[in-house]
């Protein structure tokens, strides 16, 4: 049993504030992603529920217990870290082995559960070496390994795969997923890779300078943005925005088009996804600018109203550009955000 | 400039700075030691090791070493330790506890003569205390133990520095995610020094180690200070017989029989120090 409980937790470095008032339970055995920009805080996140930073305010509770005070041994975590730290003295075998040896498991155990992480990672016929002969996905994968090795309550894992090629990184997502999800673990996994954190996630939080801007299921953050920068930030391409002025009684007028929308009095933001219009009789009136055809789609990038606005359509359409079109938006697609606020609008 | 030549022109300065003052002196202490005016001889050597002080010096040298190293290693691990540790006031405490790097080694000797001679600090105090009724002459031939115990610890205090300064260096090159990723597997702050700190720090303890015993071979001025004649040593011996005995063969002999154990030390302390292929920070 790990649940994590982070209860206003906040971190000053100096006068910069990395975290502001951070708030976030993850169930035991949840899978969950955090995922956010460059500096964000994910990293200082993670290292204040490992016990190697700690929090400015606020306290982390771990299966049940305030673990604030605790040394990061004795929180029953393990952790893989954004730069390996995989100790070059060691070879892959021992370093694998190190929480274990820490643990004074007998030899034999030992051996066992190395060679069987080193299996899972694919690192099998590397135990020999010591890190400085290895390419930096190998070392990712090794300090993967000594983690998993530990078999801990909660792993903690700082962008675990960023360093490897495309193909493998699929299989290790796919392997990492289903050996968490059967030893019952609780996992924080830091990406900024949101097509990892979609495929694997039981639930992401989205950071935005300091702060968790949205925590839900993968298709809840796709679908339902809580906010305009979870719009702006998920999604390849992402969300378009446009300006939408009120035309009262929940009418929106909305680049000269009129849509439903909520019934609020200020100005807001119109926001649908590229995949979400369809080519229609009536509707938004946009000029063709770059067409580059991806496969089984076709992106557009057009204007609207003078304010860039992306598509995606089907590949048998035939568009060049400079060409008009006239694209319809779903009706249940179409979100709303206030642009004081950034928040959505229901 | 071809850049294959380059490197090799601009340390043909320093090459040939040591090959003038290093290198030929070298061979002529070479020379001078295995002749005795007519043709290669080892009879120098034969003089020096058959001479009855000899074992004496020799043992006394290694005694000291033996005794001192460890001390000097243990003492300079712990103060690079706390020094690393601290994050205000570093670079003062450093400063001070170099201190005795900047005296000359006969003076560092004249400063515990002080404190250990018949009218010295150490028995003025005990006198004051009333431990004695009467200064006593402590650095004596009937007290063998406290003369060692007088050159162990200048020699402790004169010569900690220079390992501390190395290893202060070395420890802070070892990154701090290394410590960090031992806390969490589990390390206690104790196995973090013996499991990170030590291997990692091996090119550090190399030089210290080797520098140090070095030094400790070539010890001279200290012993002569506080010891005079009542501990003999290899270097000692050297200087008696180039300036009292005036036979400088047998000097170079002593001389390169110094030089032969050190090397041999160097070469015990890498072998058993060294870091495998890779395994490098
Ligand atoms: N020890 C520190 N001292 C001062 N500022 C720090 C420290 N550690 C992190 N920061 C700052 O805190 C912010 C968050 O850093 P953090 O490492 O958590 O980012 P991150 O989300 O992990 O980014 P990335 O995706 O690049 O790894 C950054 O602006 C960083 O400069
Ligand atoms: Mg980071």
């Amino acid at each position: 049993m790990a649940q994590i409980e982070i209860k206003n937790v906040a971190k000053r470095f100096g006068t910069y504030q990395a975290l502001h008032d951070i708030n976030l339970t993850i169930q035991d055995q949840e899978f969950m992603v955090l995922l956010g920009a460059s500096g964000c805080g994910k990293t200082t996140l993670l290292r204040i529920i490992a016990g190697l930073e700690t929090a400015t305010t606020g306290e982390v509770w771990i299966g049940g217990r305030r673990v604030d005070d605790l040394a990061p041994k004795d929180r029953g975590i393990a952790m893989v870290f954004q730069n390996y730290a995989v100790f070059p003295h060691l070879t892959v075998f021992e370093n694998i082995g190190f929480g274990l040896r820490m643990q004074k498991l007998p030899n034999d155990e030992v051996k066992d559960r190395v060679e069987r992480t080193a299996e899972l990672m694919h690192i099998e016929q590397l135990l020999k070496r010591y890190s400085g002969e290895l390419s930096g996905g190998q070392r990712q994968r090794v300090a993967v390994a000594r983690a998993l090795a530990m078999e801990p309550d909660v792993i903690l894992m700082d962008e675990p795969l960023s360093n490897l090629d495309a193909l493998l990184r699929m299989e290790m997502r796919a392997e990492l997923k289903g050996v968490l999800a059967a030893s019952n673990t609780t996992a924080i996994y830091v990406t900024h890779d949101q097509v990892e954190a979609m495929s694997m996630a039981d639930r992401i939080s989205v950071m935005h300078q300091g702060e968790i801007v949205q925590a839900a299921s993968p298709i809840e953050v796709y679908r339902n943005p809580a906010a305009e920068f979870v719009a702006g930030f998920i999604g390849n391409p992402p969300m378009n925005f446009l300006p939408a002025a009120p035309a009262g009684d929940g009418k929106w007028s909305v680049a000269g088009q009129v849509v439903d929308g909520p019934s609020s009095g200020k100005p807001l933001k119109f926001a649908i996804r590229p995949e979400d219009m369809r080519p229609a009789d009536t509707g938004l009136t946009a000029t063709a600018k770059v067409v580059e055809p991806l496969g089984a789609h076709l992106l557009i990038t057009c204007e609207v109203q003078g304010s860039m606005f992306r598509a995606v359509l089907d590949s048998d359409m035939s568009v060049k550009p400079g060409d008009q079109l006239t694209l319809a938006p779903q009706p249940d697609r179409m979100r709303w955000f206030d642009p004081d606020t950034t928040l959505a609008v229901a | 400039m071809n850049a294959r030549l380059l490197p090799y022109v601009l340390i043909l300065p320093v090459t040939l700075f040591l090959c003038l003052f290093f290198l030929y002196p070298f061979v002529l202490v070479s020379k001078q030691a295995f002749s005795t005016g007519a043709g290669f001889t080892l009879d120098n050597f034969r003089e020096v090791t058959g001479y009855w002080k000899f074992p004496i010096t020799m043992r006394n040298t290694l005694l000291l070493a033996a005794a001192v190293v460890p001390i000097q290693l243990a003492l300079a691990l712990l103060m690079a330790t706390m020094v690393n540790r601290m994050k205000k006031g570093r670079d003062l405490v450093l400063y001070v506890w170099t201190i005795p790097l900047g005296i000359s080694d006969l003076a560092a000797g004249i400063i515990w003569l002080a404190i250990f001679e018949q009218s010295g600090f150490l028995n003025s105090m005990m006198n004051g205390l009333g431990i004695v009724d009467k200064p006593v002459n402590l650095l004596t031939f009937q007290n063998p133990g406290i003369v060692f115990l007088a050159i162990m610890l200048a020699e402790i205090w004169r010569a900690t520095a220079i390992m501390l300064v190395i290893l202060v260096a070395g420890i802070g090159l070892i990154p701090k995610e290394y410590y960090e990723a031992a806390e969490v597997f589990g390390a206690s702050p104790w196995k973090r020094f013996l499991r990170i700190t030590l291997p990692l720090l091996r090119p550090s303890l190399q030089t210290a180690l080797v520098l140090r015993v070095i030094l400790a071979f070539e010890i001279f001025a200290v012993v002569a200070a506080l010891g005079g004649t009542l501990f003999p040593v290899l270097m000692g011996e050297t200087y008696a017989y180039q300036f009292d005995l005036l036979n400088s063969g047998a000097a170079a002999a002593l001389a390169l029989i110094i030089l032969a154990i050190s090397i041999a030390f160097t070469l015990i302390i890498l072998r058993v120090l060294r870091v495998p292929k890779g395994a490098t920070i």
